[in-house]
């Protein structure tokens, strides 16, 4: 039972107190009841359905919708929508190997970052922790904006960048790298089955910018907690920085890192500005994540039939992957829990 | 973790930003070709931070609005062209910035304060409170989070477009769908709950309620119950410990989730761009996303950098003035236990 039972009370307010968190918790639920559960409830039947644009004005109660039952559901699985290089198994890897593989890169990259900004007579550190938290302020539509420009094969800062760079050793000819369009993969055995364009390496490098400072926020705050004591004892101990490193810091900072990690995977896994500004899915929907996708079925295809059964199918794989997050982070748990 | 004084991880970016700046205090220095080298690394990674900011910056002072041909990071020349046009004419459309501005600003302003509002009291009874199928229901609420409003928009679009004001002639009004004009009778539309802001809000905050609810828990968790316990042995009911002893704590948290809500939607245009038709009805960000365009060739790109800026500045603004709060409220939440 809750610890906030009042010992005094009669055992009548005890009864009145059972329903409490449930009156609590109506507005939220009256709220998403409206606009979230019954659109969802909606969803589910509207993905039974082959609804299009002629259904839009009466919905549900339009004499010309046909029940066709799972056959949207089907078509997503077996690639049977009127839609070109779309293969549901191959976004949904795909959009699992994005957000892991940004992870694996900025948790990393923040750690490292974040120790050598700890550094003891560092000079100017007041000036670059300042500087490196710019990206955490930066809105993601005007971050992709900027970085598609970045990466534009004829005008982008990157090949201009790059451009300069072989000058100075010698090379004549602009860089021309088609960051954004082109679809050959460069490293065409890193994902079997999903074939990562230059498009990928560009996001993956620009995610990167935006990625890492929030994950040095965090490890810093974690290392500051981290006794110098530890440390003290092990140089007495004759222990050299890198196995002070991996004995010392990175045990320490884990249960920080660990829940830091989890919530940057469920960021990147539906970054849904980011990619659709940066490439839009493209070229040949190879950076398509299933977000971007569920967008383009009601925004450009009108496909509403389907969009439902995705969105439903989005459902379905976001309660998994909170179930599995929960597991790692306790969520759910209540204060009175642990 | 109950018998915790001060909630953890507070401050998070203060300490980031002011921590043990100089080093001196364990007496230890660095050698100079240590030192040399880590400058090194720490510049090139500043210069991996500024660069795309300077060029944006470089590009919005710039005259010429057709693509730059060479790479420039620091503006040689300072026009104030583009913000002067991007402020003076902002879309093809007869309407102005200020308009824009207000839209964008009531619209996030909204949605953040009544999320917030709703959301306090279940994210108060998720972290206090033990009762049957507690479990259930925050699922119910935390599993939206993962899937973004875009998934709900079609639902979101019939339902909200169900809700018409109609002139049904002869000065004869209709609220659709609650009354209708006699049948044959088509009506003039006066009011269409979907292609309006209030609209658009409502569906926002399918998205921005589940947000605020886990933002504010994860909060709530880091508060200890000394205080609370102490109420509740002096006579305090459970009403009375949430609004006179929960409520003032949880204030710099309160601000915090009602910013986050307020920048999220500040940059929100899918949703809009899928409802709204009526350019007088537009948003900064939608105007930004109109912009882009489909070719790299037709974007205005001085006005476009302009453009940029003007939207992320009150963004960044916010976020530095709270950023001490807000690092540690997207943080404790996970961090916990």
């Amino acid at each position: 039972m809750t610890t906030l039972i009042p010992i005094n009370k009669p055992k009548k307010a005890n009864s009145s107190k059972a329903l409490l968190p449930y009156f609590y918790l109506l507005p939220t639920f009256v709220v998403m009841g409206i606009i979230t559960f019954y659109p969802l409830v909606y969803q589910l039947v509207v993905s039974f359905t082959d609804f299009q644009t002629k259904d839009l004005r009466l919905g549900l109660n339009s004499p010309v919708l046909n029940f066709i039952g799972l056959k949207n559901y089907i078509d997503i699985l077996t690639a049977g929508l009127p839609v070109q290089n779309f293969e549901f198994v191959r976004i949904l890897i795909y959009n699992f190997w994005w957000a892991i593989t940004n992870v694996i890169l900025h948790v990393p990259a923040g750690v490292i970052i974040a120790v050598l900004l700890n550094a003891e007579g560092l000079w100017f550190k007041k000036i670059y922790r300042a500087i490196y938290i710019l990206p955490v302020v930066v809105p993601p539509l005007v971050v992709a904006t900027v970085w598609r420009n970045i990466f534009d094969d004829q005008y982008g800062a990157m090949n201009q960048f790059l451009t300069t760079i072989v000058q100075f050793f010698g090379a004549t000819d602009p860089v021309r790298i088609r960051w954004l369009t082109e679809y050959a993969p460069p490293i065409p055995w890193l994902l079997p089955g999903g074939p990562l364009p230059k498009a990928y390496y560009a996001m993956m490098i620009a995610n990167f910018w935006l990625g890492w400072p929030f994950m040095t926020v965090v490890a810093t705050g974690a290392l500051q907690s981290i006794p110098r004591d530890l440390y003290e004892a092990a140089d007495i101990d004759g222990a050299t920085g890198v196995q002070q490193f991996w004995n010392i810091t990175v045990p320490l900072l884990r249960p920080a890192m660990i829940p830091a990690a989890v919530y940057g995977f469920t960021l990147s896994f539906n970054l849904f500005a980011f990619v659709f500004f940066m490439t839009g899915g493209g070229p040949a929907r190879s950076t398509e994540i299933l977000v971007t996708f569920a967008y383009d079925l009601v925004r450009n295809l009108r496909l509403y039939g389907a969009a439902a059964a995705f969105s439903v199918i989005i459902f379905v794989v976001g309660t998994i992957v909170f179930l599995i997050t929960n597991r790692i982070t306790r969520a759910t748990e209540s204060y009175t829990e642990n | 973790m109950a018998t915790n004084v001060e909630p953890k991880q507070k401050n998070l970016l203060v300490r980031f930003l002011t921590m043990n700046t100089n080093g001196a205090s364990s007496g230890r220095s660095l050698p100079l070709w240590k030192q040399l080298a880590l400058q090194v690394l720490t510049f090139v990674i500043g210069f991996e931070v500024m660069f795309p900011i300077l060029y944006i910056i470089t590009l919005s002072f710039s005259p010429k609005s057709e693509r730059p041909s060479t790479l420039q990071l620091i503006p040689t020349e300072f026009s104030f062209l583009a913000y002067g046009q991007v402020l003076d004419r902002p879309t093809a459309n007869p309407v102005t910035f200020i308009e824009l501005l207000k839209n964008s600003f009531f619209l996030s302003f909204g949605v953040g304060l009544v999320a917030l509002l709703v959301a306090v009291t279940a994210a108060y009874a998720f972290s206090r409170f033990k009762f049957k199928l507690r479990q259930v229901l925050m699922v119910l609420v935390f599993v939206p989070l993962l899937m973004p409003a875009v998934g709900l928009a079609t639902p979101l679009y019939l339902l909200l477009n169900s809700f018409k004001l109609m002139d049904c002639g002869g000065g004869v009004w209709a609220f659709n769908p609650i009354t209708m004009c006699e049948p044959g009778v088509t009506g003039k539309l006066l009011f269409n709950l979907r292609d309006s802001l209030l609209g658009v809000g409502i569906a926002m905050i399918s998205g921005a309620l589940p947000f605020a609810v886990w933002n504010l828990k994860g909060y709530l968790d880091t508060i200890p119950l000394e205080l609370e316990e102490a109420a509740a042995i002096d006579g305090a009911d459970p009403n009375q410990i949430f609004f006179q002893i929960v409520l003032p704590l949880a204030i710099p948290q309160l601000a915090v989730t009602f910013f986050l809500g307020f920048i999220g939607h500040w940059q929100e245009f899918a949703m809009s761009w899928l409802f709204l038709t009526k350019p007088d009805q537009y948003t900064l960000s939608m105007t930004l996303y109109n912009m882009t365009g489909q070719y790299a060739n037709s974007i205005p790109w001085n006005r476009f950098a302009a453009m940029s800026v003007i939207v992320a500045l009150p963004v960044a603004v916010i976020y530095i003035a709270l950023q001490k709060y807000i690092t540690s409220g997207l943080t404790t939440g996970a961090v916990k236990g």
